[in-house]
């Protein structure tokens, strides 16, 4: 088989994988949905005078969709490749003659379809439960589909990166911490500008704060990119921040990368 | 024919040879036994010849199937089974399953059924490698390793956890690899298991090849002098030692007119005791040198 039709059995075989493993799908796949309804609910009363078209669950499904990003790239692939690198699984497909990029591939796969499914959950409980309108003009559909695509890949290189650092029994603590954090700071939970300044600033280095702002440009009221913190969307310096990351994490990456675990060669 | 061909391989980490200096040639079809104790070099010896560890730099020469392992590429991969002392990670799909994705890497697999079947797996080939015992896990590294059809299988302790019937039936499997002429190196310390398995063994210890021979010629087992012993008719246990046992019979036998001789033994020393005396040295040493 070529390596793309081997690619695409690694992804059905991750996509196996990742559905029986209860605490991934939970953790990363439903976490955001289950929030955005959890916020939608218990904040609604705060968005009563909004205005029309305002309501808690337009103003947070940004923030979710984000947090989904970091969480079906970087996260299930950090934690995933560090867990097959430790238990040998890494050593085994090496022991095949099956092409290294088969399993990057596979991956990719596995990110593309979770994270995509994700989205469509997210937005179908926006809309169809919380009557969130979505964008009408085919602009935003765009920013939507390149912040999101960005996004992915860098999480996807980033997160194979941050593997290296962790172990099959630090990965919790070790992919989780930043991970939190970062949504912390980056303004996926609550609104970026009410951060302490010196905050805002160290979460502008990362990507999350990026991808955020952008998906709010898509979701919220052109109006409200005045709140933001250069009072604009700034998409072309998202995509600018974005890009480099994911080239900077691609690089990263292909240096960096083990299929062996340590002290085993 | 060889398979394998190694010239002074050698591994070292900080201090520690792990192999220091082997030379050896493996035959195209035949079953080489790596014997040894835990710490002897086994594995780090495979490891380097599946293309997993580096030997040193600069030093000895190794050629796996012609070719320089420390280059693997995907049309020697193909060529080569592969199982590992230790492996995990596949808790969550079933044999079936991992078994049909890596077949789909090689250029000529086997039939999936024909591998469960072979590994004896039929009644766990579609429940999750969680619910396996340790036995079962083990069949399935098996069944991996022989899916792609491999020239040269290696095996690591392939059947640490196995049940006594399982251990024969995995011998079987393998003498039937062999009826098809794969070359087949495995690593073990199960004494029986070499004796039953094996063309040739090579005994290793403190990553030094200690002796290399059939396994009933090992350490001049062949032509060592038997100890033949039988009973009177008082009970009383007699013992002769000789190089000639079967005329020592023979007298017994005429003796006896024919009839069962009383409690007749011909000892021959044993695959154990010729490989405890082969590796004792090694073992003190090495317990000094760690205390
Ligand atoms: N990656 C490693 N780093 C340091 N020492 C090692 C490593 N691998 C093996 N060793 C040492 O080399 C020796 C041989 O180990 P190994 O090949 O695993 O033996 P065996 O498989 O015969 O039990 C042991 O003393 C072991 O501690
Ligand atoms: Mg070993």
């Amino acid at each position: 088989m070529n390596t793309v039709a081997l690619g695409w059995d690694r992804t059905l075989i991750e996509l196996k994988q990742y559905i029986r493993e209860k605490e991934s799908v939970f953790f990363s796949f439903t976490f955001p949905i289950l929030l955005l309804i959890l916020f939608a609910t218990i904040f609604s009363g705060q968005f009563a005078d909004a205005g029309p078209g305002m309501s808690a669950a337009r103003f947070f499904l940004p923030g979710m969709i984000s947090a989904g990003v970091l969480l079906t790239s970087f996260q299930t692939m950090a934690m995933s490749v560090a867990t097959e690198r430790d238990d040998g699984t890494l050593k085994r497909l090496r022991s095949t003659p099956m092409p290294p990029a088969a399993y990057f591939l596979g991956k990719v796969g596995l990110v593309l379809i979770t994270s995509l499914a994700q989205l469509a959950v997210l937005l179908a409980v926006a809309r169809l439960a919380y009557d969130v309108a979505l964008p009408a003009d085919a602009g935003r559909w765009w920013t939507l589909a390149w912040v999101f695509v960005l996004g992915i890949f860098g999480g996807v290189v980033l997160g194979i990166a941050w593997s290296s650092l962790a172990t099959a029994r630090s990965a919790g603590a070790v992919v989780i911490a930043p991970v939190l954090v970062l949504q912390f700071i980056s303004g996926v939970y609550f609104q970026f500008t009410s951060i302490p300044h010196w905050l805002q600033s160290i979460a502008s280095v990362f990507p999350l704060k990026w991808v955020a702002q952008g998906m709010r440009s898509v979701f919220l009221p052109e109006a409200m990119a005045s709140e933001e913190m250069a009072g604009s969307w700034e998409l072309g310096r998202t995509a600018l921040v974005l890009g480099a990351w994911a080239v900077a994490g691609l690089v990263i990456c292909l240096t960096t990368f083990r299929w062996y675990k340590r002290g085993t060669t | 024919m060889t398979a394998i061909s190694m010239r002074r391989l050698r591994k070292t980490y900080g201090e520690k040879k792990a192999v220091d200096g082997i030379d050896l040639d493996i035959e195209t079809g035949e079953i080489f036994a790596i014997l040894g104790p835990n710490g002897a070099g086994k594995t780090t010896t495979v490891e380097i010849l599946e293309g997993f560890r580096a030997r040193d730099k600069g030093q000895g020469e190794v050629a796996v199937l012609g070719q320089d392992p420390a280059r693997p590429d995907r049309a020697w991969r193909n060529r080569i089974g592969i199982v590992l002392q230790t492996t995990s990670g596949l808790d969550l799909l079933t044999p079936r399953e991992i078994l049909t994705s890596t077949a789909k890497a090689y250029s000529t697999p086997r039939s999936v059924d024909d591998v469960i079947t072979a590994v004896g797996l039929e009644e766990k080939a579609d429940q999750r490698i969680a619910g396996l015992s340790g036995g079962q896990r083990r069949r399935v590294d098996v069944g991996l390793g022989i899916i792609g059809r491999p020239e040269l299988l290696f095996l690591d302790e392939p059947t640490t956890g196995f049940d006594p019937q399982a251990r024969r039936d995995f011998w079987e499997l393998i003498r039937s690899l062999k009826d098809e002429g794969t070359t087949i190196v495995l690593t073990t310390h199960y004494l029986d298991e070499a004796e039953a398995l094996a063309d040739r063994v090579g005994v290793i210890a403190a990553g030094r090849l200690l002796a290399l021979d059939t396994p009933a010629g090992l350490g001049g087992r062949e032509s060592a002098e038997a100890v033949v012993s039988w009973e009177d008719e008082a009970g009383t246990r007699h013992t002769v030692t000789t190089a000639t046992p079967t005329a020592e019979v023979s007298r017994l036998a005429a003796l006896h007119d024919g009839r069962e001789v009383p409690g007749l033994q011909v000892i021959r020393p044993s695959l154990e005791d010729v490989y405890l005396s082969l590796i004792a040295p090694h073992i003190v040493a090495e317990t000094e040198a760690s205390s």
